[in-house]
């Protein structure tokens, strides 16, 4: 392994049916998948056809990106020298209704996980796909999965039933932390509730769009909850949020803190300290300015050079060609979210998996 | 309610300050009203009926509590503790805002959003009595009385066809300013069910102002309702970007070019980061939206403004100048949310380096430009 090349922190395999799931099904889940027909559990988040889903010279003769570990390999890695990588599964298997199902799906995700792409190429890494409507389910799918050392972080969606920091979820945060993962919170949503505080929008590009205020009641829920002084080595880790709203989230955020931080006297700290210290953000989508200056504006603004960690968010449509680094963004920092930030992250990127 | 509050008189500066200023978001409050119910200072203004019907069976909306807010606020009526004159909520004594506000603050343009107005109310036609009542007694107690005052036009907005209607009978009236949206709607504000709103608006000439808060139903965040009401305030701010986004994607402002939408009380440093965002996603997805002819952050800058307050605090400060760059110094209106707690001191809320010019600008012209006030 290149101890110094670049780590992706954020790739998405593509489960190209649920037939490939049934393998890692237990018997009743395969024969109630099978003799129910079940449709596709495909979100809405991404749907298959969307241009976003998948950039075009990435999809494959049925039109599916990132549909295999050459493919990836070839398209994702090679191109950037990387010699890490980290697969955020964002198959609907945390979305069913139903806590059984949805918890039967994410432990055939994860076994399909590590047999159809970690065991296929030793550079890459996955997240822990976990029923999070059922955080007790959650929790045994951690402590089930956390022993294959592969497995880096816990995956949740932004947006499900309940804001992230509610005590109900803390039984995930607990295990996440028992094992030294941090939580990556991805976008997408399980769509409880609209996307928006405002209902429902009309388009993908909105719903697009809007995650990026999701991750922000999100992130405000979490710190207002004192999930971080509760869970003092969880690190929560931002994926495909986009990254330029958070001086200004952050600036409103600790404003309100001064103002109401009787309500919540557990944040001891104020809002910008914590996140700055504890959350990281992906780079892809950057959400840049249009002007080169701008972007290392940007990064004064946000007050931090630990924050973000190189990704290519690959297969989704974020960059042409190889132009996965914001164009502006001084060299030298660059470098490091491509390869520092990323190891002192994730932890169990320093270990040797053999 | 249980009430702590700070008897004292006004404080006054020591020194008015020279600046002549808009203040974009003041709220008045009929006396005896909070949040739930109806004022009886209304009820001159309210027909018999609607009297008796809120006697019976009262006002309520898409939340939990009869009265008061879903949070529980930081101080009662989410307002300064000093700002109570005797005996009454605060906002319900133009003599007493005279004092401690307009008159010491130079205030020459300040703009009336009144909150407790029926807006957003279950019932549709109860809001349209409350509304079109709280609109007369605007002009009856407060524009009739201090000409610096202009009113904002309270339409019942969940009923396009009796909040165009409100909009025609002030068409041309001098008293009022603008129309008034609360932000947390029904569905997202660039729905086809709003448009005729926006007509009406455009037709008479009026900016559409949505100010933050509401009774939508939908919880704050896209992923269920939080627990405390710092929440419910930072995620004003998520609200307003979405409303905006909808407004623009659904092709409103290609729709009606003329059509001004005034963001009120939900900051405007987001601004620069949605932008980018929206014109990114636009770039390669127009494909789905064809309606939207020009990039996103072209309508932000020719049809959109914002009000400062509670205005963003980077460290250091320089920060917020140079990210009112980026959205434009034109697009800023001062405010000060006066009574409430969170009032932006004209004096001291906005230290950075500005130029006499955009100084001007953001605390007068602005808001003489957009609101039509010589």
């Amino acid at each position: 392994m290149n101890e110094g090349g670049p780590i992706d922190c954020d790739l998405h395999p593509t489960v190209p049916a649920l037939k490939a799931l049934l393998p890692y099904l237990d018997e009743h889940w395969r024969e109630t998948a099978v003799r129910r027909g079940f449709d596709e559990l495909a979100p809405i988040s991404y749907p298959s056809v969307n241009p976003l889903t998948a950039r075009a010279d990435w999809r494959d003769a049925q039109g599916k990106g990132a549909a295999g570990p050459e493919r990836l390999a070839a398209e994702a890695l090679a191109p950037f020298g990387t010699t890490l990588a980290i697969c955020n599964c964002l198959y609907g298997a945390q979305v069913p209704f139903s806590e059984d199902i949805a918890a039967a799906f994410c432990r055939s995700v994860n076994d399909w996980m590590a047999r159809e792409w970690l065991d296929r190429d030793e550079r890459l890494r996955a997240s822990i796909v976990v029923p999070m409507l059922s955080p007790e389910l959650a929790a045994a799918e951690i402590d089930r999965v956390a022993p294959d050392r592969r497995f880096v972080q816990v995956l949740l969606l932004v947006s499900g039933e309940l804001p992230l920091g509610r005590r109900p979820n803390w039984p995930i945060y607990a295990a996440a932390e028992r094992h030294g993962l941090p939580i990556g919170i991805h976008a997408g949503s399980t769509y409880r509730h609209p996307v928006t505080p405002v209902g429902w929008p009309s388009s993908f590009v909105e719903d697009y769009v809007h995650q990026a205020g999701g991750f922000q009641s999100q992130l405000t829920s979490l710190i207002a909850e004192g999930v971080f002084s509760k869970f003092p080595a969880l690190t929560v880790v931002l994926l495909e949020s986009g990254v330029t709203w958070l001086p200004a989230y952050l600036w409103r955020l600790t404003k309100f803190w001064k103002g109401l931080r009787s309500e919540v006297p557990w944040v001891s700290d104020p809002p910008s300290s914590i996140v700055r210290e504890r959350v990281r953000l992906t780079l892809q989508p950057f959400d840049a300015p249009p002007e080169r200056a701008a972007v290392m504006r940007v990064i004064e603004h946000i007050g931090s050079d630990e924050m973000l960690l190189f990704s290519t968010d690959y297969p989704h449509w974020q960059f042409e060609g190889a132009a996965a680094v914001p164009d502006g963004l001084d060299p030298t920092l660059a470098r490091k979210i491509m390869v520092e930030n990323p190891r002192r992250t994730y932890s169990r990127l320093q270990e040797t998996v053999s | 309610m249980n009430l702590d509050v700070l008897n004292r008189p006004a404080l006054q500066p020591e020194t008015t300050p020279k600046l002549a200023i808009a203040d974009c978001d003041v709220h008045p409050r009929p006396r005896g009203s909070g949040i739930g119910g109806v004022s009886k200072a209304l009820y001159p203004y309210l027909p018999k009926y609607w009297r008796e019907h809120v006697a019976t069976f009262g006002l309520t909306y898409r939340q939990p509590w009869e009265k008061g807010s879903a949070y529980p606020k930081g101080q009662p009526l989410a307002c300064r503790r000093d700002a109570w004159p005797d005996g009454d909520a605060p906002g319900s004594d133009l003599a007493f805002m005279a004092a401690q506000h307009l008159d010491p603050n130079n205030v020459a343009l300040g703009i009336l959003n009144p909150l407790t107005s029926g807006q957003g109310a279950q019932n549709p036609d109860l809001s349209a009595a409350v509304t079109h009542a709280t609109n007369e007694w605007q002009v009856a107690e407060w524009t009739s009385r201090d000409k610096r005052l202009r009113a904002s036009v309270v339409i019942p907005f969940e009923d396009a066809a009796a909040s165009v209607r409100e909009i025609e009978l002030r068409t041309g009236d001098p008293n009022f300013a603008q129309v008034l949206f609360l932000s947390r709607t029904a569905d997202p504000l660039g729905h086809r069910r709003y448009w005729p709103i926006y007509e009406a608006a455009a037709a008479a000439g009026l900016p559409v102002g949505v100010h933050a808060f509401g009774y939508g139903g939908w919880p704050i965040t896209a992923g269920g309702w939080g627990s405390f009401y710092i929440e419910e305030m930072v995620g004003h701010a998520q609200a307003q970007q979405a409303l905006l986004v909808s407004m623009i994607f659904e092709g409103v402002f290609e729709r009606i070019p003329t059509l001004k939408v005034v963001l009120i009380e939900a900051g405007l440093a987001w601004a620069a980061s949605l932008a980018w965002r929206m014109d990114r996603q636009w770039a390669k997805l127009r494909g789905e939206v064809p309606q939207v002819k020009r990039p996103p952050s072209e309508y932000m800058r020719t049809n959109v403004w914002f009000t400062t307050q509670p205005i963003e605090e980077p460290e250091p400060r320089a920060q917020l100048a140079e990210t009112i760059e980026w959205i434009g110094w034109d697009r800023v209106l001062f405010a000060t949310d006066y009574p409430h707690w969170d009032f932006d001191d004209p004096a001291h809320a906005l230290p950075v380096r500005m130029t006499e010019t955009q100084r001007r600008a953001v605390f007068l012209e602005n808001a003489k430009a957009v609101y039509g006030v010589v």
